[in-house]
């Protein structure tokens, strides 16, 4: 409905991998993004006061949307597995409290997270494409991609080379994420392909423009997701950037008909903060992305904060992080 | 499950109303020598206070304390003196805005979370701004030694009570004026309040004088012969009626009147946040705004594309008791207020022009009005022309920047303007060709003391506000 | 039972450096004797170094883009906020110009109330000083012209030597009011009140680093900080010896600081030191100050932009 209209005969994502031409047209032709309305915005969406069972039903919400990550250069198989137990069971105190959406890792952790999930429900998330940079040769990068959906993942967070789009290469860009999304496959009809998130880094990409640039041209590749940021960049995600993110997906879907979800990585460490995100998503894209499906939440920290203030709500006192799991 | 938000209501419990107040004169509060009216809280109907209708006789003991104090201790005081007097009430506001934030919204039906986000921080910063200029005009481009004028008459609305008064008694103040205030009708409540904090800043009695009441009140003010100035603030039918009445007088007037603003949006704007401007300055504290961009002109290219995102928008905007922290629209300020509106809707359906409202359920009791557009208006139509004053967009379509221009400026009114574009240089050159006090652009509805605003024509003239907002009350 | 005084000890204060917010000993390790107008003793002061004062221009350059970036608004609550919780500690200020200036008490009551009230004064320059200096300029062409002031950066100041309190106030004010850090050379003789003083700053929101306070020898520490060149202007007016401002000024030139010289004219004496007239002239603190220190530390930008559809 806005910026770019598809010809009849063409779809938007096939008139975009047409032409470098026409990709650039179609990414230069979107609507600017105003610094401070879009700050504004985020900001005023940010003041919605939540309480009592809608509180309740957002804290779940967001427990059941988070990617339980952990991305260190000291991560192990021990580690791993007991995030993993964490993310079946948050609250061991509490069977009602509902599992997280994923467990993030990096390609090597893969195959120990998909032993100690087993079916529990709850999805393997893989970074690849030499995360967080992405500064490595492309078959590499297909390489470390193959190699984790072949050990297990049912999901990739690639990340996109920011070089080249800030170089104005979109087309690059554009071709990675498609050659990434094929490496996804997997090629057979009982194992579904494993859903594409696609990391913007968006605290590299600077300006909002590019924001929505980016998602846009993450979209139009194929990606299933549009992810802000590594977690490794400050800042990492805000409000007025996933705002930005989500008026894109928002757009997108009117301009195509395929939605496409959102992750806000990295930086959101309070249940406060989660639920202004979820605030922020009912406001602009509504109903179709409240759930883990389409919307996510990059996070380490931020699942012990929901479970303390569960537990609030239960109790009716404050809590402290003496009665929470560590991992 | 769709997300729905509980109720979130602001405490009342800061607020202790009296059940009757009298007149602020000479620094207490008396009971008037007139009858009284009633405070009505707009959202609920309910009756918030009993209130003295100040008659001829205590608007004339008003201005002659006013005149005391002006000539006794005010005029006199060095401006470093009164600056302080000024920065002292400046942080009491500060202190008890949230009083004055619940106040303010009991009784004037606006939300909460604009007293408490927009009007509250505002009124302190003009009485700051103001405070600071107390001891420097000599620097205000004015003359080397420019005096106050004596005392001034000050008639305020009932849109935004609070900020509107910091907007009068804040720069009168600061250049040694005294000053009588006529809170509207509708609101008197933080006015009463705000002579409280005139009596905890230790302000001399008679500086500032508070005669509640209707409209005679205001007339017998305006009248009265040893006012040097008027300042007021409302419907351009009262700004002519107050020029009349000054004329052939040495009175000086300033007049902030009503407003029919373009909000002009084109093809390149940025589309996301044109619609948050156009939502903005229609729907902020329920349209009840003299500059509120109450006519959208949209460029052909886009308009299927704006009217659908602005539908989107208005549909999730939500509208209630207005001491709930998550309201965004609020109650339309009095029944006579709510009628105006209607008729003038009801005059848009008949003209043929399409009506939309946002799908919000109105309350029971109160005055409401749901966030209404109306589609495939023109030029000619009275929705077009007419000030409403209420949560009601008349949308309008061009197709170059001069055509804009040309309909935006097609109007008796000039107060304000709204551009959205993301070429500079169209932004000003559309700037220099407005025919309007304020021109905002890709924003709308921006306040700050430091900036000048007033009209064009018939939105009134004089400015208030900025270096420029002290004119108004020296001698040069 | 006796009473308190008559066996109670008091607990003196150490008075230290203020840099980037904390308050440390100099680095030096140096202090020196700080006596009243009498000659009594009265506290053993910090002695800046050179590295002492390489350390403020850092910790002044690291705060300069967040001040310089607050809204002209909030910095003139701040400077407000200076001058409440200067009133609030009045007697404390009192005393300590009494004991560092001399003179009658009064006289001191009148100079920290001064004080108070400039800080007032200047608080309310923040927002409108770009009102009387700025300007649209009605340049002949379809252009929008306006100019708008803005501070020059690290601003070196050394304070008046006579007049402790007032008098650094004086300097200090503008400058940081519009958006400017600084790095201050206490009086040498009298530097308590401003060690006093760096403690309200301390309290009153003034972020770390805006004003960084040296207490020590003018003429050891202030040619480190006129040469410096990552310092963007020096004030000059508590300089009394003129060979070494010509001296600070020659070095100011290598990266063109801006230069506020000392131009005093020579004033009474309140306490009655025995060399007053090593100290140089100094203005007359007590007058209206009108705009020359607000505007010496501005700069001047000028913007154009088309007008055209």
């Amino acid at each position: 409905m806005n910026g770019p209209v598809a010809a009849p005969a063409q779809t938007l994502p096939d008139e975009a991998a047409s032409s470098p031409v026409a990709l650039q047209r179609i990414l230069k032709g979107l609507p600017g993004v105003d610094q401070v309305g879009c700050e504004a915005r985020a900001a005023g969406l940010a003041t919605r006061s939540i309480k009592a069972a809608s509180k309740a039903w957002a804290l779940d919400l967001a427990i059941s949307m988070i990617d339980l990550t952990t991305l260190e250069g000291q991560d192990t198989p021990g580690k791993v597995r007991a995030l993993c137990a964490k993310a079946v069971r948050p609250d061991p105190a509490d069977p009602s409290c509902p599992r997280v959406a994923a467990i993030c890792v990096y390609p090597d952790m893969v195959s120990s997270a998909r032993t100690a999930l087993g079916g529990s429900g709850v999805a393997v998330a893989s970074v690849s494409t030499a995360f967080p940079s992405g500064r490595a040769a492309l078959d590499i990068k297909l390489l470390d991609t193959r190699q984790a959906v072949e050990a297990g993942a049912d999901e990739i967070d690639m990340v996109i080379d920011r070089g080249a789009f800030l170089a104005g290469d979109f087309t690059r860009v554009f071709d990675e994420i498609v050659a990434v999304k094929q490496a996804c496959s997997r090629r057979s009809q009982d194992s579904p392909d494993a859903h594409l998130k696609v990391i913007l880094e968006t605290g590299e990409l600077v300006t909002y423009d590019n924001v929505r640039r980016a998602s846009w041209l993450a979209m139009l590749a194929g990606a299933d997701f549009i992810k802000t940021s590594t977690g490794k960049v400050q800042p990492a995600a805000t409000m007025p950037v996933t705002l930005t993110m989500l008026e894109a997906v928002r757009d997108f879907r009117d301009a195509t008909g395929r939605q496409v979800g959102v992750k806000a990585a990295g930086g959101i460490s309070t249940a406060k903060d989660a639920i202004r995100y979820l605030v922020m998503v009912n406001e602009t894209v509504g109903d179709d992305w409240l759930d883990p499906a389409w919307f996510r939440f990059g996070a380490s920290r931020l699942l012990n904060d929901l479970l303390m203030q569960r537990t609030r709500l239960a109790t009716g006192h404050y809590s402290g992080p003496d009665y929470f799991t560590l991992d | 499950m769709a997300f729905e938000y509980a109720p979130a209501p602001e405490s009342r419990a800061v607020v202790n109303l009296a059940s009757s107040y009298g007149l602020f004169i000479d620094g207490e509060f008396v009971d008037g020598s007139g009858s009284s009216f009633k405070s009505v809280s707009p959202a609920t109907e309910e009756v918030l206070a009993e209130i003295s209708e100040a008659s001829a006789a205590d608007v004339d003991r008003a201005v002659a304390v006013a005149r005391n104090a002006y000539s006794g201790v005010w005029s006199t005081m060095p401006g470093a003196e009164r600056a302080k007097y000024l920065y002292r009430i400046a942080r009491i506001i500060q202190e008890r805005s949230r009083e004055l934030a619940v106040l303010e919204s009991l009784d004037n039906g606006k939300p909460i979370k604009e007293s408490r986000d927009v009007d509250l921080p505002l009124v302190a910063a003009y009485f700051f701004y103001y405070a600071g200029w107390a001891d420097k005009l000599p620097h205000a481009g004015y003359g080397a030694d420019p005096q106050p004028l004596g005392v001034a008459a000050q008639i305020i609305p009932w849109n935004f009570p609070l900020l509107m008064l910091s907007w009068k008694i804040a720069p009168a103040l600061a250049c040694g004026n005294t000053v009588v205030l006529k809170p509207a009708e509708t609101t008197s409540l933080t006015a009463l309040l705000f002579a409280e904090i005139c009596q905890q800043a230790d302000l001399p009695p008679g500086v500032v004088n508070i005669v509640t009441g209707p409209g005679a009140t205001g007339q017998h003010l305006v009248a009265h012969p040893d006012v040097d100035k008027i300042a007021f603030t409302g419907s351009t039918e009262v700004g002519k009626a107050i020029a009349r009445e000054v004329a052939g007088t040495d009175k000086r007037i300033t007049l902030e009147l009503g407003g029919k603003a373009a909000n002009i949006v084109f093809d390149d704007a940025p589309i996301d946040a044109a619609v948050e401007g156009i939502v903005n300055g229609i729907f902020f504290n329920q349209g009840h705004v003299c500059c509120a961009g109450s006519r959208l002109l949209v460029q052909e290219s886009v308009y299927d594309d704006v009217l659908a995102r602005l539908k989107r928008r208005m549909a999730t905007l939500r509208l209630g008791d207005p001491l709930d922290k998550n309201t965004d629209v609020g109650a339309i300020n009095s029944p006579e207020q709510l009628a105006k509106i209607h008729e003038l809707s009801a005059v848009g359906d008949s003209e043929g022009a399409q009506r939309w409202s946002a799908p919000c359920e109105l309350p029971d009791r109160g005055f409401w009005f749901p966030p209404t557009i109306f589609s495939g208006v023109s030029q000619a139509h009275r929705i077009a022309r007419e000030e409403i004053f209420g949560p009601v967009l008349s949308i309008l379509t061009f197709r170059t920047p001069a055509e804009a221009v040309e309909k935006a400026n097609n109007t008796p009114f000039g107060l304000s303007a709204g551009v959205w574009t993301d070429k500079g240089s169209r932004i000003l050159w559309m700037a220099n060709a407005l025919r309007a006090g304020v021109v905002w652009a890709n924003t709308f509805n921006r306040f700050d003391p430091t900036s000048p605003f007033g009209g064009y024509k018939e939105s009134g003239f004089g400015r208030e506000g900025g270096r420029h907002g002290l004119e108004a009350y020296l001698a040069h | 039972m006796p009473t308190e005084s008559s066996v109670r000890l008091g607990v003196r204060k150490t008075y230290k450096l203020y840099i980037g917010g904390a308050f440390p000993r100099s680095e030096s390790g140096r202090s020196y004797v700080v006596s009243d107008p009498a000659g009594r003793f009265l506290a053993n002061a910090a002695r800046a170094s050179r590295k002492d004062a390489r350390d403020c221009v850092v910790a002044a350059r690291k705060a300069f883009p967040g001040w310089s970036g607050r809204t002209p608004y909030n910095r003139g609550q701040v400077v407000y906020r200076v001058a409440e919780v200067l009133e609030d500690r009045r007697e404390q200020f009192v005393d300590s110009v009494l004991s560092s200036e001399g003179g009658a008490r009064k006289a001191a009551q009148a100079t920290v109330s001064a004080a108070i009230d400039r800080l007032v004064w200047y608080a309310g320059w923040a927002d409108k000083v770009a009102q009387v200096v700025g300007s649209t300029n009605a340049v002949a062409g379809p252009y929008f012209d306006f100019s708008v002031p803005e501070p020059t950066g690290v601003v070196a100041v050394v304070a008046p030597q006579r007049s402790s309190l007032l008098g650094l106030v004086s300097v200090l004010a503008p400058i940081i009011t519009t958006g400017n850090t600084c790095v201050v050379m206490a009086s040498t003789r009298r530097p308590l009140p401003a060690v006093n003083l760096a403690e309200v700053l301390a309290t009153s929101d003034v972020p770390g680093g805006v004003v960084n306070l040296l207490t020590g020898d003018v003429a050891e520490v202030s040619p480190w900080l006129a040469s410096h060149a990552d310092v963007n202007a020096i004030d000059l007016t508590g300089v009394a010896d003129p060979a070494l401002a010509r001296d600070l000024e020659l070095a100011a030139a290598d990266n063109l600081k801006r230069v506020l010289r000392a131009s005093g004219v020579p004033v009474q004496a309140e306490g009655g030191l025995a060399d007053d007239s090593a100290e140089g002239a100094e203005p007359d603190w007590a007058v209206d100050p009108g705009l020359a220190r607000l505007t010496a530390f501005l700069e001047t930008k000028t913007v154009w932009h088309p007008i055209g559809i």
